[in-house]
């Protein structure tokens, strides 16, 4: 048995997007391992980013149950959830295939801002903060060593201070990712982190994500295109392809499973020959 | 080069003659014929013919057209990029700002003092009433910059507030006679309250829709005010509003009153220049109120709001809250400046909140720059100062105040003092402020 049948930190059940006439995604099930890295591949318009707008409350699912299966053992049925919950009770943070940064705020700003709700709370809903409390000020300390921290990690400490949107795009992307573990998630959803870094970025962020797993105990689904960062860091991927899940399985597996290859390649002349001949051209 | 400056020519001509033949077939008929109701018994309806204007106002549209296409639009060395050199550049204003608020808040204590010195308490009073109308307008404008400026929610209906306010502060002396320090709070929680219920489902619009719908409330509390004869006097509006008091010393003459207890000469000035404290006082809390805020977690909520409304929400950010906090604490201050407006006018109608008034208030937080606090004081002290100062001019004023727009939206199209600073640094040093192009503006 492999540890996402046992142990899943997420759960699809027949989950189905229907936007007007057009099925996004069709019936779709699979599970997230807990700690696992697992990779959600598929050509372009497979669905892979509206799964994540499902999962994180952008989108309401036409059908279908998504649970998030927390450490302490609550669970959160998401399909149910407003997205702000999703990210505050249910710990499930994400990042955008377009990047979302606030742009004119500054880095540390950017991460402060992930970290409103214990903030919040600490500073009495602006009432303990507006008079400078000890408990909030402490609490802002706190916040800022975190923003630190990921910070350093990320490699972006030179630039804390300075506007987000002036970053080179490798950096935002990097930003980003550090912007979501800021929220303190147990799921981080990655839409394409790899997407427009050169080799040498694209390194760095397998490594990253490998920390972030192994160190922080978070559970990473990433959509992906690049098939390397997938076949190297993945524990565990998922294939779709016209919103169905065509392949499930390890790296391994699903590298070899025809109609991934199929999918990904089209299909071979001489089964087109064969469908040609049944229906007669 | 001559071959070039030919064709130059000749483009631009056919183009002006082109805006020409526009002009005069709107002019033709909007100017050149105007309807005319004949003196005497019969009142019949004829045309008088005025072709001399149409001839002057086609005129205006091609030589303009000409000219500009010429030295502006078509040429490769506009004069309006030669005029951009003559303008101070940008970068001293920013300095500008960091030792303007310390110069304009000690000029703004000592004003009364430096008023009656100069022109005797007689002659100061005028100058100290427009200096009240000033500071009330500075704080308005603050309290809109929190809805507008940090949380991105364009309100184009903020005097519905200001109304609120002031007929909270009205209504409740008449009704149950109490003072102004009782009346002030509750007008402010009032507005508050009205902001919340106004911001529940306008907060779901964005952009475009919300500012509409703003501008449509703003306008209902005052059809509202304005209808409901019974409860607040419809047109006629409230008389006999109880004046501020000393903390419970009146300013009256005779025993008792402010001058008598504090050993002073009777003076009608003395009352002038506590309301001048007064809402001095209420607007730097507004100013201090905010710049708190602003460094709170609430505060970074608003700017991120602006930033990015749909990378809150996955970040845990109950937008729909946050959003209405903004809101409410706009609609607060504005409610405050209203009970401040009443106590001081002694008489309110609906006259006095009309959407010009937002306008103004919007423009003031506009040409000052989004979000920057010493901008709203200095387009509010250029704009209502210029208002008042360019009173002999009757009928240009407006005229003059549009170019001023337009020259100011040319030359620094994000308003004043666009730069934005930081709310919390790293290193604990003053960070550089972030130019302006990289704030987002915000969709509502
Ligand atoms: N809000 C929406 N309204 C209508 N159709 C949508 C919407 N969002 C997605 N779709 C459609 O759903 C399908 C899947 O889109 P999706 O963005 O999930 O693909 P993807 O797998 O992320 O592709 P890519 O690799 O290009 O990012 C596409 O056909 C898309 O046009
Ligand atoms: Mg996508």
């Amino acid at each position: 048995m492999s540890s996402w049948e046992t142990n899943p930190v997420l759960t699809i059940e027949h989950l189905t997007m229907r936007f007007g006439g057009l099925v996004a995604i069709d019936d779709l099930s699979f599970n997230v391992g807990r700690g696992d890295i697992t990779a959600l591949i598929g050509p372009n318009g497979a669905g892979k980013t509206t799964v994540f707008n499902c999962v994180t409350g952008f989108y309401k699912p036409t059908e279908g149950r998504v649970v998030m299966h927390r450490t302490n053992g609550e669970h959160y049925l998401l399909e149910r959830m407003a997205d702000f919950q999703i990210s505050a009770k249910a710990k499930v943070a994400r990042t955008f295939q377009n990047i979302r940064l606030f742009g004119g705020m500054t880095l540390l700003e950017n991460l402060m801002v992930a970290q409103h709700n214990p903030l919040m709370l600490a500073s009495g809903y602006s009432l303990a903060g507006i008079f400078g409390l000890a408990t909030f000020r402490k609490a802002e300390r706190q916040a800022v060593e975190k923003a630190r921290y990921w910070l350093e990690k990320t490699a972006l400490i030179d630039r804390a201070d300075a506007p987000a949107a002036d970053l080179p795009y490798g950096d935002q992307r990097r930003l980003e990712i550090a912007r979501a573990m800021c929220s303190g998630p147990e799921l981080l959803c990655l839409d394409e982190p790899a997407a427009g870094l050169n080799p040498k970025e694209s390194g760095e962020l397998n490594t990253l994500l490998q920390y972030i797993r192994k160190e922080h105990g978070t559970s990473i689904l990433l959509i992906e295109h690049d098939m390397s960062v997938v076949m190297e860091i993945s524990d565990h991927v998922v294939v779709l392809d016209y919103g169905e899940k065509i392949s499930d399985g390890t790296a391994a597996e699903v590298k070899d499973d025809p109609k991934v290859i199929a999918a990904y390649l089209g299909v071979p002349d001489e089964e087109v020959d064969a469908v040609e001949e049944e229906v007669g051209i | 080069m001559s071959a070039k400056s030919e064709n130059l020519f000749m483009v631009s001509l056919k183009d002006a003659a082109a805006g020409g033949a526009v002009a005069l077939a709107l002019f033709g008929v909007l100017i050149g014929m105007k309807a005319e109701v004949a003196s005497g018994l019969g009142g019949q309806l004829g045309i008088e013919y005025r072709w001399a204007a149409v001839a002057i106002a086609v005129a205006i549209v091609f030589g303009g057209r000409l000219l500009l296409n010429l030295f502006v639009w078509k040429t490769d060395k506009p004069v309006t990029a030669t005029a951009k050199g003559f303008l101070p550049s940008a970068k001293p204003l920013a300095k500008l700002g960091k030792y303007a608020m310390p110069v304009f808040l000690i000029l703004a204590v000592v004003l009364p003092f430096l008023l009656m010195s100069a022109y005797g308490s007689r002659g100061s009073r005028q100058y100290l009433d427009l200096a009240i109308l000033v500071t009330t307008y500075v704080m308005l404008g603050w309290g809109l910059n929190i809805v507008v400026g940090l949380a991105g929610l364009l309100d184009l209906g903020y005097v519905a507030f200001y109304a609120v306010g002031a007929y909270s502060y009205a209504l409740l002396a008449q009704y149950f006679g109490f003072s102004f320090w009782i009346c002030l709070p509750l007008a402010g929680i009032l507005a508050a309250f009205w902001g919340i219920i106004l911001g529940f489902p306008v907060l779901r619009l964005r952009g475009d829709y919300l500012a509409i719908v703003t501008l449509a409330f703003g306008e209902i509390i005052r059809v509202v005010l304005l209808n409901w004869y019974d409860f607040t006097g419809g047109p006629d509006g409230i008389s006999g509003i109880p004046r501020p008091s000393f903390f419970g010393i009146e300013f009256e003459r005779g025993p008792g009153g402010f001058a008598d207890t504090f050993g002073l000469e009777y003076n009608s000035i003395h009352r002038i220049i506590f309301l001048y404290y007064l809402i001095l006082i209420m607007a730097l809390v507004t100013n201090f109120v905010t710049m708190r805020l602003r460094k709170l977690p609430v505060g970074r909520a608003w700017e991120a709001l602006r930033e990015d409304e749909i990378a809150c929400r996955s970040l845990g950010i109950n937008t729909t809250h946050t959003k209405l906090t903004a809101f409410a604490l706009g609609a607060m201050f504005g409610g405050f400046a209203g009970s401040f407006f009443a106590t001081r006018q002694g008489f309110i109608s609906p006259e006095s909140f009309t959407f010009i008034e937002s306008a103004v208030i919007l423009a003031i937080v506009v040409l000052g720059g989004l979000g920057s606090q010493i901008g709203v004081v200095i387009a509010a002290v250029v704009m209502i100062g210029g208002f008042e100062f360019f009173r002999g001019l009757e009928e240009y004023r407006m005229l003059v105040f549009g170019l001023l727009m337009v020259v100011i939206m040319v030359w620094k199209p994000r308003g004043l003092i666009s730069t934005r600073m930081p709310s919390i640094t790293l290193s604990g040093k003053k960070a550089k402020g972030i130019s302006a192009d990289l704030v987002q503006e915000g969709h509502g």
